[in-house]
């Protein structure tokens, strides 16, 4: 079963500990400078931001069907059984097409290195398929980030909502959304507020269905279109072999009349 | 030798120099320092430029091969030769500009091993590659003419019903999947642009650059070369231009019109700036020049439709990949010169290795040539040709 992150906004009191866990586990830099950074960027994989009393966390949503998988060339990202969305940094050849598609432009690129690496949140799979939780999950103090079964976490977001139906609004951002994600979000205020992508503008269709549609119809495409310009070329050039062979024709009768 | 410092030279040592410098910032300093691309825009101005508009512009080739070779129009045979080499270097100075974008170009060849089937990007490789491949295959007989080899061009004429399927083919497909690659942008690309039905515009537009780009290369090199323009042919290509022209106008409009975009794109807008303007150099002008039959039999009128055109289809691109993200990204980006200094050294070395191709291949016929050949290629005495077309059959 798909493994998944319930993060509650309501919860969480914006002490970074998720970014601190993140950076350590990822082996990143993290000091202060780091710390006051509120974008994600090739060394911060997730960022807490703020906005009033109130804190959002962005990180890479790991696709129930993620663009970033379906359009790379060289299958560098794949969606693994447990939900983490991982990358193999040696078959990329960064044409970037990852960080373009992505709905919510999570993929991120050390745009300063000579042999650059695109680099996102990618669910620590390691712990993941060991067992554990995540890193922010596990280092958060209050539990607004939670690691568990997708589908168990989905049922605990609906208790929480109809517990507290004040608190929160009715919605749980990731359900939906480009056919699911492995992030879901609680939130009293929209998360659009800070800068997450509006469920209407990206819509419930998983994202590779876009250009699957056209992909689909290439394998039948190639021979049927291969047929036709060849019958075009062979209709085209027949013509003027009758044309030819019937003006030889017509020479030889003429040249057989005059003799006879 | 003595080579004279022309005013054309001085610019092109000019833009050399510039593009090898900033050549060398990007091999040694990085995307970030080489470019304006960012984390917010991870695609800038050599994939809008270099990548769709070179690709697009080197329509030509297999516009004319399948007008003469498929189509049989024996009218136009003479501008296949320019048109493939056209095509042929587009190609390659698209894998050049290619090797300036990637991140990582040294494993440019995992495409071959680490194959993602789902993946645009992966169809648009597979198909340039083989294209090129078709395209030098299709380009070599005005070398094997050069030195006089007989049997390897009888060989080529062997296989020439087969490149001429497959050059069509693959090029239908990759020109049409350069849109596709922006089919899974629906949230960030403008509703200005971003339409499902993007791989028929781009292949609608890759047919009208081709036969535009034909007229203007054929006029360009015949003023250069100083030869006799062949009006005849030229006048053909336009009145092709124009239908083609109409078609995607027409294909567009209908598109506005079935999402029910007709009111917005008549709204002052940022965008709509753009729109109009794309709209207007690639379709207003060029049509209502070319539906003047003193224009459309003139020189200088098609060759003046032909460059709007072209310019219009060029903004169209960069509409596509970098005017109709900056409302999602919310700012705007303007490439940095460095990115500018390398495209032009990409299109300079273009112009010049046409140039030099011109020089010392026979890829335009010469006059006496012509006159002496022209009873041998005309359909009235059709031997000589399936000769050299039925050979494969």
């Amino acid at each position: 079963m798909s493994k998944a992150l319930l993060y509650d906004s309501t919860i969480c009191i914006g002490c970074k500990q998720c970014e601190v866990g993140c950076a350590q586990q990822n082996k990143l830099r993290y000091d202060d400078s780091v710390a006051a950074e509120s974008v994600q960027s090739e060394h911060k994989y997730t960022v807490v931001m703020t906005k009033g009393d109130k804190f959002m966390r962005r990180l890479c949503m790991n696709c129930e069907h993620p663009a970033c998988a379906s359009v790379c060339p060289v299958g560098a990202f794949h969606k693994t059984k447990e939900g983490p969305v991982v990358y193999d940094v040696w078959k990329c050849i960064g044409c970037r097409y990852c960080m373009v598609s992505c709905a919510f432009s999570q993929p991120k690129y050390e745009w300063g290195s000579l042999n650059p690496r695109v680099r996102k949140c990618i669910m620590c799979p390691d712990r993941v398929v060991a067992g554990k939780q995540t890193a922010c999950a596990e280092i958060c103090p209050t539990g607004a980030t939670k690691f568990g079964d997708r589908d168990d976490l989905i049922q605990e977001a609906q208790d929480r909502i109809r517990q507290n139906p004040s608190t929160y609004l009715n919605r749980i951002y990731g359900l939906h959304e480009v056919g699911g994600t492995c992030v879901l979000i609680l939130s009293g205020m929209k998360v659009e507020e800070f800068g997450y992508p509006a469920s209407e503008k990206i819509g419930d269709t998983p994202m590779p269905e876009y250009t699957g549609r056209v992909m689909e119809r290439v394998p039948d495409f190639i021979p049927v279109w291969s047929l036709v310009l060849g019958g075009i070329y062979w209709i085209s050039h027949r013509r003027e072999e009758v044309a030819a062979a019937e003006a030889q024709e017509r020479a030889n009768d003429k040249k057989n009349g005059s003799a006879r | 030798m003595r080579i004279k410092l022309t005013f054309w030279r001085v610019v092109f040592i000019v833009i050399m120099v510039l593009g090898i410098y900033s050549t060398i910032i990007r091999y040694s300093r990085g995307l970030g320092a080489a470019t304006n691309m960012s984390d917010q825009f991870p695609w800038g101005f050599w994939i809008g430029f270099d990548c769709l508009c070179g690709v697009m512009l080197a329509a030509g080739g297999f516009c004319m091969v399948g007008a003469v070779y498929l189509f049989n129009v024996q009218g136009l045979r003479s501008v296949v030769r320019p048109a493939v080499l056209t095509a042929f270097l587009g190609y390659l100075l698209f894998i050049v500009g290619l090797l300036f974008d990637l991140g990582r170009p040294w494993y440019i060849w995992h495409q071959l091993i680490y194959m993602n089937t789902h993946s645009v990007m992966f169809e648009v490789g597979m198909c340039v590659m083989t294209y090129t491949t078709v395209l030098f295959f299709e380009f070599l007989p005005n070398v094997f003419e050069r030195f006089n080899l007989k049997t390897p061009i009888k060989w080529i004429h062997k296989i020439y019903p087969l490149l001429i399927v497959a050059g069509i083919l693959l090029s239908t497909l990759h020109q049409s999947s350069l849109g596709s690659l922006y089919l899974i942008m629906p949230s960030k690309l403008h509703p200005f642009w971003y339409s499902p039905a993007l791989p028929f515009f781009f292949f609608g537009s890759a047919v009208a650059v081709g036969l535009a780009m034909t007229i203007f290369e054929s006029t360009q090199s015949a003023k250069a070369l100083g030869r006799h323009l062949e009006i005849s042919v030229l006048v053909r290509l336009g009145g092709a231009l124009l239908v083609a022209l109409w078609v995607n106008a027409l294909l567009r409009f209908e598109d506005y019109f079935r999402r029910g975009m007709l009111r917005d794109i008549v709204k002052p807008s940022y965008e709509a700036y753009f729109l109009w303007l794309e709209l207007a150099l690639s379709f207003v002008i060029p049509i209502a020049l070319l539906s003047f039959k003193k224009i459309r039999l003139s020189p200088n009128g098609l060759y003046l439709a032909s460059v709007i055109s072209l310019f219009g289809f060029i903004t169209n691109r960069l509409n596509v990949s970098l005017i109709g993200f900056e409302t999602y990204v919310g700012h705007h980006y303007v490439p940095k010169w460095t990115e500018f200094s390398v495209t032009l050294m990409i299109v300079a070395m273009g112009f010049f290795l046409f140039a030099v191709a011109v020089k010392y291949l026979p890829i335009f016929p010469r006059e006496e040539f012509v006159r002496e050949r022209l009873p041998a290629l005309n359909p009235a005495s059709p031997a000589v040709f399936s000769v050299l077309e039925h050979a494969g059959d």
